[in-house]
């Protein structure tokens, strides 16, 4: 027994030492490590996936021009399946990995759940797609940084777009029980009670994947209202469209940014005609968005997915604020980031005190001819 | 009234496709006391072979009708195919095991099927073809009934009366029957029961097919996680009309269709599945056994 | 064994193979595009692979059935846990102290991660035996579990965010609304049995989380609760490192809490009463055995275990919201049961430490992650379906009796 004691503590001795002289060794020859997290299987891999390769392309580009600070940069990719009990487990992991930066993660309660663990370790993180205002309005977290509108921006343009612009008087508002749809819904909600110029016929939320919607639908129908407003993802959003249409409604539908995806137009076709979403300006005419388009369809052979350019952002802002702060010193790159501005495929940014993205700028967008243009 | 009516007929839409898919845990369910976690990840092949046939079709220039025979074709064979091998890799082997085990090793299998699907196709959503043409009769009515739910309604009765002659009137249906009450009995009447029992699965698997392809086209388009949900949902009608009772899963689904229509009508959407997990717990505190099933008095 | 016969059938499981992977393996539609890729080399691969897994199958199947008839022939098998424990007792006696000693090491020698992922198995060990009072003890199929999980955690949230209790307050109170709940869901199905119980256990599982996650006013909805405190010592708060640590030591003291207590209830009258129940309700019953007390017991006790690491999950991950309460844990919780071995309490610490270490280090093959964790629970079922440590009967010599024994 003792003789067994002795051994297991001389291997801890062991294994501590060895710990010790490996990260002695030279930290600048050492990879950049870029942590990407978010969920890469289960139902919402669609949404975690387009990062990963908008990360992978960023990367390699600039790992094929050397690197910065002479230094490669190294991916360690996390899949969190948009849990937040597995993305604590996705941030301790990759803090221990000593992760420079981190791009993710995806929903907003994961990276809720993973944000106090790189608080705590000093690592910044700038998330493509976590919309909940709190992450930066409550001030908890000064190490978060986001490439998309919050919740409220974005409920507030569809409102004062539906009042001002459309003056419509009835409006229902729908959102598919997630954290991104209600979240976005019950600002909305609020905002539509609040101005006391229209009136709000109907609050509901439907159930993601369920096999039918149009009792919903009906009850849409029944309600009178002029328009939908809708918090949540394109596929459901296409769902009830096609519905709405195929029963011969003509409900202004207006939705969000998980809705301005291409893919949207495709799926419902010419359903999708005349249907408002919000998104970030357009950019289809900046050339880094084409560039970036084109990149991913060399190089998977398909059409980015969603939430992909703001990724392509993210990946670039953090580079670009570690490349201009000269180091990974966490006061360091943060300064950067909030100062230096970086040309995107979202156009030129920089982030604000709170974290929120300056220069991407938000509007209402409208499906015409099969695809989405601005509406000024 | 109208409103009613439209309620209605949607619940009986959805109660088709629930009543499709639940047939095939209750024929499971009757012949080997077996709650076939994977049945609704065989739905979902069969909506995803159906997709993927159609576009090859498609783009080697097949006419409409031919592309709606031969892709539906196709995908039942496929889907009871998956059937068949999911039964002999994940279930013949465990006859005789302790009872949960096969459960588990189904849960497995659905893991496995929905992963398989999503890594060997895609995560995202793929828009499925309409493969139901618009009827120029049903122009009046669309707006309360559909061509598609007209379809989808009918195809589900034919598919009723069809299995039910299949059963009632059939060698192949006695042999089943007679392998559900006694399976030693069974075999010494010579019966094949290792053969009935992948027949009973792969016309369990034929009806989820038909109901995911039914389904799809109604909705426009599928993801790998399709199955989940409706399987779920269609082994509560399953339950609620007493599992193992073939009428007792079509009247169960359709139970649940319209609990799920009118709560969603009448109250709110929000507690849609509420409503129907409350149904069944209601139903099965004041009838234990389901709507149809038998009461079976324990033996001693 | 690789006669012409073998390489016939596997030529055929092969082919097979091929046939039925066709439309999914080789043809990937892009129906947007109207892109139709072929992937001929997936054939090719599916091909091969089933071939020589065939083979690897057929020979585990015979290895089975092989040793099914030894058991028929008579002959004792004699498990390797019960040799164990059976037999020198020094060597268990030193399993234990290996054990002891390499967990109380663990969190210095390995990193926090490792530490994470070593609090995260110990909080499944305890809802398997917690869980396993139900199921393997009871008998009573629980697909719902996770709802008392979800209660323990949002009492925490809840309590802590409106009236500032700390965890310790909280733990026990946690404890006690599990036990509620568990009677709660007991009454009404009483009545029920077997597959009938295992869904109305599903729907209310199900209710729970729809009710978190629509009642905004009460549970805040989809978006969660964030910065639960984690747990102090003696009004000290800890560095994260430090708390990692902290945590870790006291999931292990729940675990040895709940496995003493499992141990015991096992042989109490209660852990009878649930074992004759299992067997045979109506013997049990005749008996004497109060059925409803028995039933709502097993249900109430584990829930119990369920609410508390609920507490302590809250108290981990800082932040919850109702995606972690979804039916997919609950059937992660019981397969961890049955995997491990039903009714046994070793079997279930195996168990976890199998289900929640294999995917979380199979990391490095993200993607084919949760496909090989499905696979993983059908083979061991096909292969072992009794779990990996069977629970042995325990059986009486009776003395003066030669050869007779009796089981209970």
């Amino acid at each position: 027994m003792k003789c067994m004691m002795n051994t297991s503590l001389l291997t801890c001795i062991l294994m501590v030492v060895m710990t010790v002289t490996l990260s002695c060794t030279k930290p600048e020859s050492q990879p950049l490590k870029v942590g990407v997290a978010g969920p890469h299987s289960g139902d919402l891999a669609s949404y975690g996936l387009p990062s990963v390769k908008a990360a992978e392309l960023v990367i390699n580009e600039t790992n094929d021009k050397g690197g910065i600070l002479g230094r490669r940069i190294e991916l360690l990719i996390e899949d969190d399946v948009c849990k937040p009990e597995l993305a604590t487990n996705t941030a301790t992991k990759l803090v221990s990995q000593s992760v420079h930066i981190v791009l993710g993660h995806i929903c907003s309660g994961a990276t809720k759940a993973a944000l106090g663990i790189y608080k705590d370790s000093n690592v910044p993180v700038i998330s493509p797609s976590a919309t909940n205002p709190d992450l930066t309005q409550s001030g908890d977290y000064p190490n978060f940084f986001r490439t998309i509108a919050s919740d409220d921006a974005q409920a507030k343009l569809e409102v004062d777009f539906a009042l001002d612009v459309l003056k419509l008087k009835k409006i229902a508002v729908l959102h598919d029980k997630g954290d991104y749809g209600k979240g976005l819904a019950e600002f909305v909600k609020g905002f539509i009670e609040n101005s006391g110029r229209a009136e709000l016929v109907l609050y509901e939320g439907i159930t993601p994947g369920a096999v039918d919607y149009s009792a919903v639908v009906q009850k849409i129908n029944l309600s009178g209202a002029d328009a939908v407003i809708f918090g949540g993802y394109h596929p459901e959003a296409s769902k009830i469209v096609m519905l709405m249409r195929k029963k011969k409604m003509d409900t202004i539908f207006i939705s969000d940014d998980g809705v301005k995806d291409i893919t949207f137009i495709k799926i419902a076709g010419e359903y999708a005609e005349g249907v408002y979403a919000t998104g970030p300006k357009d950019v289809s005419m900046n050339p880094l968005a084409v560039k970036a388009n084109e990149a991913h369809k060399k190089t998977y052979g398909s059409d980015p997915g969603a939430f992909f350019l703001n990724a392509y952002a993210a990946a670039q802002a953090l580079l670009n604020a570690i490349e201009k702060s000269g180091s990974t010193d966490y006061a360091k790159v943060t300064h950067a980031l909030r100062t230096e501005y970086v040309e995107t495929p979202l156009g030129k940014i920089r982030f604000d005190d709170k974290g929120d993205a300056i220069g991407v700028g938000f509007s209402m967008f409208q499906v015409k001819h099969g695809r989405y243009v601005e509406i000024n | 009234m109208e409103y009613f009516l439209q309620l209605l007929l949607g619940g009986l839409t959805r109660g088709s496709i629930y009543a499709l898919i639940a047939l095939g845990y209750t024929m499971v369910y009757g012949i080997i006391e077996l709650i076939n976690f994977a049945h609704g990840e065989i739905y979902m092949i069969g909506a995803f072979t159906a997709l993927i046939m159609s576009s090859v079709l498609t783009l080697y220039g097949f006419n409409e009708v031919s592309i709606i025979v031969l892709s539906s074709l196709i995908a039942l064979i496929y889907s009871s195919a998956y059937g068949f091998t999911v039964e002999k890799i994940a279930y013949k082997p465990l006859r005789g095991a302790p009872r949960l085990s096969p459960l588990i090793s189904a849960i497995g299998m659905s893991i496995f099927l929905q992963n398989y699907v999503l890594l060997a196709q895609t995560s995202d959503f793929l828009p499925f073809p309409t493969l139901i043409p618009e009827f120029n009769f049903m122009k009046n009515y669309e707006h309360v009934f559909g061509s598609t739910e007209l379809v989808i309604v009918v195809t589900t009765v034919l598919v009723m009366i069809l299995l039910t002659i299949l059963i009632k009137f059939t060698k192949i249906g006695r042999a089943m029957r007679a392998t559900a009450q006694d399976k030693k009995m069974a075999m010494l009447v010579g019966i094949n029961v290792n053969k009935i029992i992948s027949v009973t699965f792969i016309i369990g698997s034929v009806m989820a097919a038909i109901g995911g392809i039914l389904i799809a086209s109604h909705i426009g388009q599928i993801n790998f996680y399709i199955g989940f949900i409706a399987g779920i949902k269609a082994f509560t009608a399953a339950v609620l009309g007493g599992i193992g009772s073939i009428p007792g899963a079509v009247l169960g689904g359709f139970v649940l269709g319209w609990t799920e229509s009118f709560a969603t009508g009448y109250v709110s959407s929000d507690y849609e599945d509420v409503f129907a997990f409350a149904l069944l717990v209601l139903i099965l505190i004041f009838r234990p056994e389901g709507i149809l099933g038998k009461s079976s008095s324990q033996k001693v | 064994m690789l006669n012409v016969s073998e390489m016939k059938k596997s030529l055929l499981v092969s082919i097979w193979f091929m046939f039925l992977t066709f439309p999914i393996m080789v043809i990937r539609v892009n129906p947007i595009e109207k892109i139709v890729e072929w992937r001929w080399g997936n054939m090719f691969l599916v091909g091969i692979g089933s071939f020589i897994l065939s083979f690897i199958w057929r020979y585990f199947i015979r290895q089975k059935e092989s040793g099914l008839k030894k058991v028929e022939m008579g002959e004792k098998i004699i498990p390797f846990f019960e040799k164990l424990r059976s037999g020198d007792s020094i060597y268990l006696r030193s399993l234990c102290m290996t054990l002891s000693c390499a967990a109380a090491v663990f969190p210095f020698v390995f990193s926090t991660y490792q530490t994470t992922i070593m609090t995260t198995v110990l909080m499944y060990v305890v809802l398997g035996l917690g869980l396993n009072i139900v199921v393997g003890l009871a008998g009573l199929l629980d697909l719902g579990y996770v709802a008392f999980y979800a209660v323990g955690a949002y009492s925490y949230a809840l309590l802590n965010y409106h009236f500032g209790l700390g965890f310790w307050t909280v733990l026990p109170l946690g404890a006690v609304l599990g036990a509620f709940f568990g009677i709660l869901l007991g009454f009404p199905v009483l009545r029920l049995r077997g597959d009938y119980l295992a869904i109305v256990t599903l729907g209310f599982g199900e209710i729970i989380r729809l009710v978190l996650e629509n009642w905004n006013e009460f549970s805040f909805g989809p978006s969660g609760i964030a910065n639960i405190p984690r747990p102090s010592f003696l009004g000290i708060q800890f560095s994260l490192q430090q708390a990692t640590v902290y945590q870790y030591f006291l999931t292990i003291g729940l675990a040895l809490c709940t496995i003493f207590v499992v141990n015991r209830l096992q042989d109490s009258r209660i852990g009878r009463a649930w074992i004759a129940l299992r067997e045979d309700e109506t013997a049990c019953q005749a008996m004497g055995v109060d059925k409803v007390r028995t039933k709502l017991r097993a249900f109430a006790l584990g829930a119990t275990w369920a609410g508390m690491v609920g507490v302590m999950f809250a108290a981990k991950t800082t932040f919850i919201n109702p995606a972690s309460f979804t039916f997919i844990e609950s059937a992660l919780i019981l397969s961890i049961v049955v995997l491990g071995g039903m009714g046994s309490v070793p079997g279930v610490v195996i168990g976890a430490c199998i289900l929640i270490l294999l995917p979380e280090y199979l990391r490095a093959f993200t993607e084919f992650r949760m496909l090989l964790f499905g696979a993983i629970l059908v083979l061991m079922m096909v292969f072992r379906p009794q779990g990996i440590i069977s629970n042995v009967r325990r059986t009486y010599e009776l003395k003066g009796v030669p050869g007779r024994t009796l089981r209970d």
